[in-house]
């Protein structure tokens, strides 16, 4: 807004000296500035906006998330500092983006680059906490043909003197009635009334009705009734509140020390850093938790046979199939758009509607559709197009790389076909023309005036072109699934999965999940996506300052 | 302009800090509403009257196809108990791993579907808890148990049992074969073009499928403890059962009976048309046969070595999660209602897989001939092995098995290879 422009509307004399574009500056203005609406709309959004983070922050805070409460509110009050204020044009453009961006692109590569660094994975998922208390579920054994007892819930009675402890009575098979607590072993008692097998009564006691046990579910299923002064006699306990079951447990948690007994054997498992219990002899007792291992993964990625091995010749496939994939792409979709671009061309539009459709149609679904057609025996093209040859398309190391290859070519001719296009149309005509009167035939013109023209205008292209199939999942999942493997290697690594596919066997395929790992190669990978890419552009810059 | 945009900003931020104190104001209101209900139930809980009300809620992962049966069971949960049962759709296939990493964010569920071989990645991260049936154990069939126990602990309650079987071409065959060889020879004598086909992958073979064969030269996967589950110590895919087995299965595909480019779709477009007597398959590919109007009757597996041909048995089943702050609610749901017969039965009705609970098992076979079949032949299936060493067995199994039918080098030698790198891979 500058001072000369005003709403109360310019003097004739100013009038005159004010340029259309500068009139047209004022009513955009005079617009904006009166458009409540605008500004009621913009209230309105921005009320929405602060209305659900001050909710969701409040539960966030209730569950003890604080991080992310926090998040939300300086995030939610930035947004309304950047819309309430003037000017500040260029954040008011960004911020939206900048949301999208920070949530869906920037915390997942922080959280990957974060557990690249733990040993997240199968057996390591949670906390410590979570881990010993799922030990301690999972290691309480029924005593082997001990009977089911019927149970009743009891609480002491009177108002006054009455604590909140729980009581057990269950009656035996001969019909007693047994009363226990956490800190006092069953014990026979006669002032009990049963009904059907189930005390209904008890001196001195109340029985719980369902709902309050529902009430005080996390008390009841977890109070163990020692059967006897006994330890080993075991103890009961009750999951459903109906009926307890005798158990004893294999291993006893020594909180202060931080170990694990097996109560059996007296094995001790010591917490020895290594994110789970250790016994002396190196026995893993499993599920462990989540800790930091430093460099561990990246370490074992490049030092471990099983996965070094396959990582070099993998890499290697990985260069060699964006490489092939960029260059192929790129040659026959330049030379289909050179082909339609030429004015003696009849019913240009039409044909190059029909070159687009490869790119309509979903990749994977294509990708499907050829694995199917490249079946060595049923498939359409040794079926059709070789006249029944057994052409293993699929299934030989060296032609299942070429199969891919050429679907690839397939699916990504058309995307370079529609930048050549209109990187050509873009290119004046005269430059050839001048070149021609030069003396220059067709192709000499197009190789040194055209195609450096072209290249500089589409170099940004094929270099995301080349990241882009470096990471090509979709494609090696859906054709060959990486295969075929060679099976007297002794990896689950065929010869054409790529890094990417190689990473997702690793973090997600067969039942040991390997997430840190995984995400270790990941950012390997994209170190190596993101230097080609940065000295890719260095050297595009160059062959822009050339022209 | 200048006055006028200051007043203008003024107005906006006039209305701006009213907006935030009425989203404040709105933010507190809900809280004290919050707090309303708090006290509201503790009120509730002070009174020891008759109508005391159970608070809290259960939530429940399941899968679209059993939704509408556990809203039946949740509606009778929650007018029985007064405890609400919430059911969040999952995919299926999904459940699995979003329970893992869900759980342990306090955002897991207290109970999900899924079925019995994720059991060693559910108890490996330590996200599933034991499921106490008590005397209810004996009511499931033995395999369906056994199938969801997992180092001597039962962890849910199974609800169907599936299984592949023979499919036959009534049509073409009227009568079971004894053995493979035999049922080759029916096929051929038929005049059909295919005597027998299975689906195989032609990267991964599928061991799933052939199964039934290995075993029926005595090669399991691992060894058996004596409460049936398994020992991933003891490793036998690798003995002298195995080695006949890869000689076998090298045979077949000289001889064209296995053929790995035939994959499932067209293993089951062959037989709809009428093309093939045999077709060795689950009861996912029954539907399209009798919609293409072919006759199938569903036979045992016929053994191609010298014992019986065991398939793997999946078994579907709802567990409990081991950060479930609802046990006691959440067992009773699980034992007593999932558990009913009348739930067992509806869940066979919209899955069309046989029940686990014994009593609707056998009113399911007596009501539909192909669960018939198939439900014999699950209830002495093998359950699948799910401890977590399978995963490596699968790495390497489906790759070996290709290699062999493809006649990709000597059988044994390549069998004997494969034992030795699950071997490695597990160690």
């Amino acid at each position: 807004m500058t001072e000369t422009t005003t709403t109360t509307g310019p003097k004739p004399e100013q009038s005159k000296k004010l340029t259309r574009r500068q009139k047209q500056a004022g009513r955009i203005i005079d617009a904006t500035s009166m458009g409540w609406k605008l500004i009621l709309f913009k209230i309105v959004v921005l009320g929405l906006l602060c209305a659900t983070a001050v909710y969701a922050s409040l539960v966030l805070f209730m569950n003890e998330r604080w991080l992310v409460g926090s998040l939300v509110v300086v995030g939610a009050a930035a947004l309304t500092w950047i819309y309430l204020q003037r000017g500040a044009l260029p954040a008011k453009y960004l911020a939206p983006g900048l949301v999208f961006l920070l949530i869906f692109q920037i915390f997942v590569v922080l959280y990957s680059g974060y557990v690249a660094f733990t040993n997240y994975g199968t057996g390591h998922n949670s906390t410590k906490e979570h881990a010993v208390h799922a030990i301690m579920l999972q290691t309480q054994d029924r005593v082997p043909d001990s009977a089911t007892y019927q149970v009743s819930i009891l609480e002491e009675s009177g108002d006054l003197l009455s604590t909140d402890e729980l009581y057990f009575a269950v009656t035996s098979a001969e019909g007693e009635v047994y009363i226990g607590a956490e800190e006092a072993p069953l014990e026979l008692t006669d002032e009990a009334t049963v009904e059907d097998g189930r005390v209904v009564a008890v001196e001195g006691y109340e029985i719980l009705p369902f709902a309050e046990l529902l009430n005080r579910q996390q008390e009841i299923t977890n109070l163990v009734v020692p059967m006897s002064e006994d330890p080993n006699a075991g103890y009961l306990r009750t999951q459903d509140g109906q009926r307890a079951y005798v158990y004893t447990s294999r291993y006893e948690y020594n909180e202060a020390q931080g170990t694990m007994t097996n109560s059996e054997t007296g094995t001790v498992y010591a917490d020895t850093g290594e994110g789970a219990f250790i016994s002396e002899e190196g026995e893993k007792l499993l599920p462990g938790w989540r800790i930091q291992v430093g460099m561990d993964n990246f370490i074992r990625a490049v030092t471990e046979d099983s996965i070094r091995g396959p990582l070099i010749y993998v890499t290697i496939w990985t260069f060699a199939f964006a490489l092939l994939s960029v260059v192929t792409t790129f040659v026959l979709g330049l030379f289909l758009a050179v082909v339609f671009n030429d004015k003696r061309m009849k019913s240009r539009k039409y044909y190059r509607l029909v070159m687009i459709l490869p790119y309509a149609f979903p990749g994977f679904l294509s990708a499907l559709v050829w694995a199917g057609m490249m079946n060595q025996e049923f498939g359409f093209i040794n079926n059709v197009l070789f006249g029944g040859a057994a052409i293993p398309w699929l299934t030989d190391p060296w032609l299942a790389k070429i199969s891919i290859l050429i679907v690839n070519l397939w699916l990504g001719f058309p995307y370079m076909f529609l930048v050549c296009t209109g990187a050509l149309q873009s290119i004046p005509e005269e430059l050839t023309e001048a070149a021609q009167v030069d003396g220059a035939r067709p192709f000499q013109a197009f190789r040194s005036i055209k195609l450096p023209l072209l290249l500089t205008a589409l170099a940004p292209l094929l270099i995301s072109a080349f990241a882009f199939n470096f990471n090509n999942f979709n494609l090696v999942y859906m054709l060959t699934g990486g295969g075929p493997r060679d099976v007297s290697a002794g990896v689950n690594v065929g010869s054409t999965d790529i890094l990417i596919s190689m990473v997702y066997k690793v973090a997600f395929v067969g039942s040991q999940a390997d997430y840190g790992l995984a995400s270790a190669f990941s950012i390997l990978i994209f170190i190596i996506v993101g230097t080609i890419s940065v000295l890719a552009f260095r050297k595009t810059k160059a062959l822009e300052e050339l022209n | 302009m200048s006055t006028n945009a200051t007043g203008l900003n003024r107005i906006t931020a006039v209305l701006g800090i009213s907006a935030l104190a009425l989203t404040a104001c709105g933010g507190t209101g809900g809280e004290e509403a919050a707090e309303t209900d708090d006290t509201a139930e503790s009120a509730g809980n002070g009174e020891d009257s008759a109508e005391l009300e159970a608070s809290g809620e259960l939530t429940v992962w399941v899968d679209a196809d059993r939704a509408d049966v556990l809203a039946d069971a949740a509606a009778d949960f929650e007018s029985d108990t007064g405890i609400a049962v919430n059911l969040v759709q999952q995919d299926f296939g999904e459940i699995r791993d979003q329970f893992v990493s869900q759980v342990p964010t306090g955002e897991g569920p207290d109970i999900a579907v899924g079925a019995h071989d994720w059991l060693g990645v559910l108890v490996t991260n330590g996200v599933a808890a034991p499921v106490e049936l008590g005397d209810a154990l004996g009511d499931f069939e033995d395999v369906a148990v056994e199938a969801w126990s997992y180092d001597g602990q039962v962890y849910g309650v199974p609800y169907s049992i599936e299984n592949i079987a023979l499919l036959r071409n009534a049509d073409l065959v009227d009568e079971a074969p004894e053995s493979f060889d035999e049922m080759i020879q029916l096929g051929e004598e038929s005049g059909a073009s295919y005597p027998f086909v299975v689906g195989l992958d032609p990267q991964q073979a599928d061991p799933y499928h052939l199964y039934p064969f290995q075993m029926s030269f005595g090669a399991p996967v691992f060894g058996q403890n004596e409460d049936g589950s398994y020992n991933p110590e003891e490793l036998l895919i690798g003995n002298e059962g195995g080695a006949d087995f890869a000689q076998w299965l090298s045979d077949q595909g000289d001889a064209g009976v296995l053929n790995t480019n035939i994959d499932g779709d067209l293993a089951s477009e062959t037989f709809d048309d009428g093309d093939a007597a045999f077709q060795l398959t689950g009861p996912w590919n029954v539907p399209s046969a009798l919609e293409a109007g072919i006759s199938v009757e569903v036979d045992a597996i016929p053994s191609a070595g010298d014992q019986d041909a065991q398939p793997f048995a999946g078994v579907q089943g709802f567990f409990l999660s081991a950060q479930s702050e609802n046990t006691l609610a959440a067992t009773t749901f699980l034992v007593d209602y999932i558990g009913s017969a009348e739930v067992q039965t509806a869940l066979y009705e919209v899955g069309g897989r046989a029940p686990a609970l014994s009593e609707s098992f056998e009113s399911a076979l007596s009501d539909d001939d192909i669960v018939a079949g198939f439900g014999e032949v699950g209830a002495e299936a093998v359950p699948m092995p799910s401890v977590p060493e399978m995963g490596a067995v699968w790495d390497f199994w489906g790759a070996s098995q290709t290699a062999i039918i493809n006649g990709e080098g000597d059988p044994v030698t390549l069998w004997e290879q494969m034992a030795d790198d699950i071997d490695g891979a597990i160690e």
